[in-house]
């Protein structure tokens, strides 16, 4: 144990120690911090005197694939919001990798330190092209003076050609974002996913209104993913969820109600108690 | 450098852009000589006037320009550009002030006028500096760039957007207006500045000066609409569009919204004050009229008629309403109002995307 009050600086004003207390104690990580990619402890978010988180505590291992599900009002997009800087929790912390803070960072710094964020609605540029799409998610220096002056390289183009390619929509690159069908949207924020490089990949529906085909596809596209990247799955759709999960994680009521391989949940009574609501 | 080269290149090479250029300098050419060489018995001669009168339509298109650019093209809807036309005007005003030199009233060798008749003894700290012609040319643009940058850095990073941005613009025109109307402020108090005698050592009633504003006023409008294009044109013109689209998204993809749309708040408004520059020696006067907030609104029409997010339109719109406007007011002066109300209604209703909206159809067809 390190000692957390200052041995040496008598006479300094309590201020100031209390300052270096304080950052000791953020230097101070959880041991379960090795080798996760994610870690969130205890997390607590209250809306008035409802918990919309409540001591939420999951870890995401690197290049796993871990789905959530859990009925409405469970948590799952409060957490994709805490993990993004979008929320800030009232209590607990949140870890990304073993060095970074992420409640101590934007929601651009977030996204910059590699953690990509597909929203359960599709929102992509439909004013823009695909491949414009693809260009502005694109991981570069993302500063006003630097993007004023920047072309393309080629190795730039080409990893969008490859990630268009990858979502298969080489044939719509010059196509208006906003006249693709609503499939071809989920992918395409997909592939903007993707143009980040990040680390962990945080999925919201990607199935919700799709055709079986384009289900079928969206499930080879997440699997094709893991392993290069951590993903975090939050799907209603149970059949997808079996389909592609390797492990799952049930939420209720912002806590972690179940965790394991799907056919342990699927037979566990409080969760079909909770989505039988017997 | 190779990027820029090909931005460009792709400039000159794009056919709006190619037809706008080639029309100001067809304006640039063809306007002065009809003043300058033409007698004036020829039905072609144009009068010193309506010279005068092409000069200011320019200057409005470039402010029409610098709104289009943060409206059209950011969703930052500025109810107050005219503050920043205002600021820039009466930057070039100080210095046609400090060279009138003992022709005024009191024949005062370095105070104007008006400080004579408010008994003031000596110049004002800010007014320092204001007999050089650079100076004033580097305050017209810093002026406006740096009451841009302070409102600009507080509202973006308080992510003030929409109707709440707009109705603070109102109010910091109204509280501008108020201030340049008090005569201890130092600029005139309602009067402003007028009376000017000359710029660099010509005289602004002189036919030969009004055509070289003219051409300059035309040269700087070809030059905004470029740098504009270019800006909109490169991969930061995107990030700008997608903020417009879906701010929180462009975030979440790692973007500075704040700081994108603080550097483009800034070149606006840079924009509008050399337009405001350039519109003071032509038309000879400033006053605090200028920061009617009633202004930034009527910038604000001239863009949705000509057509938001296009550049050109709104060029065009400010040149037409005005235009509009110059023959309504002789002609029937009681309707002016409501025949630009029913303009802009029409517009609306028949053509969403402005009168730039009727040449895309047009292509199209073709």
């Amino acid at each position: 144990m390190t000692p957390l009050l200052p041995q040496t600086g008598v006479g300094r004003s309590t201020r100031s120690a209390w300052r270096e207390m304080r950052e000791a104690a953020a230097r101070r990580k959880p041991s379960v911090l090795r080798g996760k990619v994610l870690y969130l402890d205890k997390l607590t978010v209250s809306f008035d005197r409802f918990k919309a988180l409540d001591e939420l505590t999951l870890y995401v291992d690197p290049g796993e694939l871990l789905c959530i599900i859990g009925p409405n009002g469970a948590g799952k997009t409060t957490m994709m919001d805490v993990i993004t800087g979008k929320t800030r929790p009232d209590e607990g912390s949140a870890w990304f990798g073993p060095d970074v803070n992420l409640l101590a960072l934007s929601e651009p710094e977030i996204a910059q330190a590699g953690i990509g964020r597909k929203f359960q609605k599709p929102t992509v540029f439909e004013l823009l092209s695909v491949f414009e799409n693809l260009e502005l998610a694109l991981a570069d220096d993302k500063s006003f003076w630097h993007m004023l002056v920047a072309g393309l390289t080629p190795v730039q183009r080409e990893r969008i050609d490859e990630v268009l390619h990858v979502i298969g929509l080489g044939a719509e690159r010059t196509a208006m974002a906003g006249a693709l069908s609503h499939g071809q949207k989920q992918w395409l924020e997909i592939g903007m996913l993707l143009m980040q490089e990040p680390q962990l990949l945080l999925v919201d529906e990607p199935v919700a209104g799709m055709t079986p085909q384009e289900t079928e596809r969206t499930g080879e596209l997440l699997l094709s993913l893991a392993g290069k990247h951590s993903l975090i799955v939050v799907e209603h759709d149970m059949g997808f969820v079996r389909s592609i999960a390797q492990r799952v994680t049930v939420l209720h009521e912002g806590r972690v109600l179940a965790e394991g391989d799907m056919d342990r949940v699927q037979n566990n009574p409080q969760v079909v108690e909770v989505y039988l609501g017997t | 450098m190779k990027t820029g080269t090909q931005a460009l290149s792709a400039l000159f090479s794009d056919r709006t852009s190619l037809g706008c250029f080639a029309l100001l300098t067809g304006v640039a050419l063809v306007v002065p000589v009809l003043n300058v060489a033409v007698p004036e018995s020829s039905p072609l001669h144009l009068s010193s006037y309506v010279v005068g009168l092409i000069g200011k339509y320019l200057c409005y298109a470039i402010l029409a320009i610098a709104v289009d650019l943060i409206w059209g093209f950011c969703g930052i809807l500025s109810l107050g550009h005219a503050v920043f036309f205002a600021l820039g005007g009466y930057a070039m005003g100080m210095y046609l002030m400090r060279q009138i030199g003992t022709r005024g009233v009191y024949g005062h060798p370095v105070l104007p006028d008006f400080m004579v008749f408010l008994n003031w003894t000596e110049l004002p700290w800010f007014w320092h500096g204001f007999d050089r012609f650079w100076f004033a040319l580097a305050m017209v643009a810093l002026v406006p760039a740096a009451l841009a940058f302070v409102f600009g850095w507080l509202a973006f990073r308080a992510r003030v957007t929409g109707v709440y941005f707009s109705i603070m613009t109102q109010a910091l025109s109204y509280a501008l207006l108020l201030a340049f109307f008090r005569n201890d402020m130092g600029f005139g108090g309602n009067n402003g500045f007028t009376d000017f005698k000359d710029l660099l050592g010509f005289d602004l009633q002189s036919d030969g000066t009004r055509s070289a504003l003219l051409v300059a006023t035309a040269a700087t409008l070809a030059a905004s609409y470029g740098a504009c294009r270019l800006i909109v044109g490169s991969r930061a013109g995107r990030v700008i569009r997608s903020i417009r689209d879906a701010e929180s998204r462009a975030r979440f993809l790692g973007y500075h919204v704040e700081s994108y749309k603080l550097w483009l708040f800034v070149f606006s408004a840079v924009l509008a004050g050399v337009a405001g520059a350039l519109y003071v020696p032509q038309v000879g006067i400033i006053n605090p009229s200028e920061f009617e907030p009633i202004n930034s609104i009527e910038v604000v029409i001239w863009v949705s008629i000509g057509g938001r997010g296009t550049l050109y339109g709104a060029a065009a719109g400010a040149i037409l309403v005005n235009y509009l406007k110059t023959y309504f007011t002789g002609a029937l002066p009681e309707l002016w109002l409501y025949a630009l109300g029913a303009i802009f209604i029409g517009v609306t209703i028949f053509l969403p995307r402005g009168l730039a909206g009727l040449m895309r159809v047009k292509s199209r067809v073709e």
